[in-house]
């Protein structure tokens, strides 16, 4: 069992629930959903556990209908070598809604872009909550939850149509694709680096 | 075809004038320098790369270039798997592309769905574009293709110039749809393993 649950419940209480060693040999501990996002700050910021490295953000939907989704978080600290997965239950007849940890780990963003798109799970907080595989305007739902059919909810010729009228280029922004817009979003110390041609030259704010 | 080119010689000189159908003259030049726009999209794009590669060559088939650009293309070549997010996009890439035109759809999946009969996937590309020859395969080997390209030239040798019909493209209306709904959920009805999959609520 890693320390780190230990450390969590002396810390937090009864925010922390269950916890246990998962058959790869990694723990698992079940958090409170109202409690997430100070239990995960609290990961990623004090110093003994330094889990500064988000792995993948993804949900689990069993097929006995009674247990309720589970939104997983793979943490990893590349200091201390350690893992740890964190598990938020939700109530699959309540709002299926959770914070985002996008504020603290960026590369959240996609990641739960992408559990949204095929769970349907809301990340209250997040930047930019679209879908990411699916179309923008996809109807059908969505398709990895357990009540969705295999072959969709529209007819193939439904499909069809609602596909071709898809504007390919609405989904990929151009900012989206922009890495010279990207570079005003870089941290200041990466900037400073990128000036000094650490890793190259920048032609801009030369 | 059994005179493509007559020729005649006139006076001991070499043949100066020649005689053949028009049909037969165009057609012989089109089949015989068609150009691919590959469309990969999963492991049968890798096949299609070893057909185009030293080994099998399709350069021997008029082949020689590809064209990574729809508007300098005659062939567009589905290679794998067409997502419906793919279907605009193919589309589109089967609009920009000058007649005459003509399309194979390479593999299980391009063809028909393949082994995935699911939410994501069109099933067969022939839903969205016209295809002309299909390429059986999981994927197919580069034998399979070059003799799915030698199909598609004996099929250009037979077209006729004065034959509008094989050049129009008509969609039905403004949905986008070439084929009537009814013939589209024919077409992607599931058939052989996949008739046993039932997910659904």
């Amino acid at each position: 069992m890693n320390p780190s649950v230990d450390a969590l419940r002396a810390t937090f209480g009864n925010a922390i629930g269950r916890a246990a060693v998962a058959r790869d040999g990694e723990t698992v501990v079940y958090v409170r959903a109202d409690g997430l996002r100070d239990v995960m700050q609290w990961l990623r910021d004090t110093p003994g556990q330094a889990y500064h490295y988000l792995v993948d953000v993804t949900a689990v939907e069993h097929r006995d209908r009674e247990l309720p989704l589970e939104v997983v978080y793979f943490l990893r600290s590349l200091d201390r070598r350690a893992d740890l997965r964190v598990k938020v239950e939700l109530d699959a007849d309540a709002d299926l809604t959770v914070d985002s940890v996008t504020p603290l780990w960026s590369g959240a963003n996609w990641l739960e872009r992408e559990v949204f798109d095929l769970f349907g799970i809301t990340f209250r907080g997040h930047p930019d909550l679209r879908r990411i595989l699916m179309w923008e305007t996809y109807a059908e739902g969505h398709p990895l939850r357990k009540d969705f059919p295999l072959r969709g909810r529209f007819s193939r010729a439904e499909q069809v149509r609602q596909a071709l009228a898809a504007n390919p280029e609405a989904h990929y922004s151009l900012e989206e694709l922009s890495i010279a817009d990207a570079q005003d979003d870089l941290p200041p110390d990466m900037k400073e680096r990128l000036q000094r041609g650490e890793r190259g030259k920048l032609s801009r704010d030369e | 075809m059994k005179h493509v080119v007559e020729t005649q010689e006139i006076a001991g000189q070499s043949p100066n004038w020649m005689l053949a159908r028009l049909d037969d003259l165009v057609n012989w030049a089109r089949a015989n320098s068609l150009w691919p726009m590959p469309f990969g999209t999963a492991c049968c794009a890798i096949e299609f790369m070893a057909t185009a590669a030293s080994r099998f060559d399709f350069a021997r088939f008029g082949m020689e270039r590809q064209a990574f650009s729809p508007r300098q293309a005659d062939v567009l070549i589905c290679a794998g798997r067409l997502p419906f997010k793919l279907a605009p996009v193919i589309r589109r890439v089967y609009d920009q592309m000058p007649q005459p035109k003509w399309v194979i759809s390479m593999g299980a999946c391009a063809s028909t769905g393949g082994i995935f009969d699911n939410y994501a996937m069109v099933q067969g590309i022939d839903t969205v574009v016209p295809v002309d020859v299909y390429v059986p395969g999981c994927p197919p080997r580069p034998e399979g293709l070059l003799y799915g390209v030698l199909l598609l030239h004996k099929k250009i040798k037979g077209e006729s110039l004065g034959d509008r019909a094989l050049r129009e493209e008509h969609l039905l209306d403004d949905s986008g749809l070439r084929l009537p709904p009814d013939e589209i959920e024919t077409i992607s009805e599931p058939f052989g393993n996949s008739v046993h999959q039932f997910r659904s609520a």
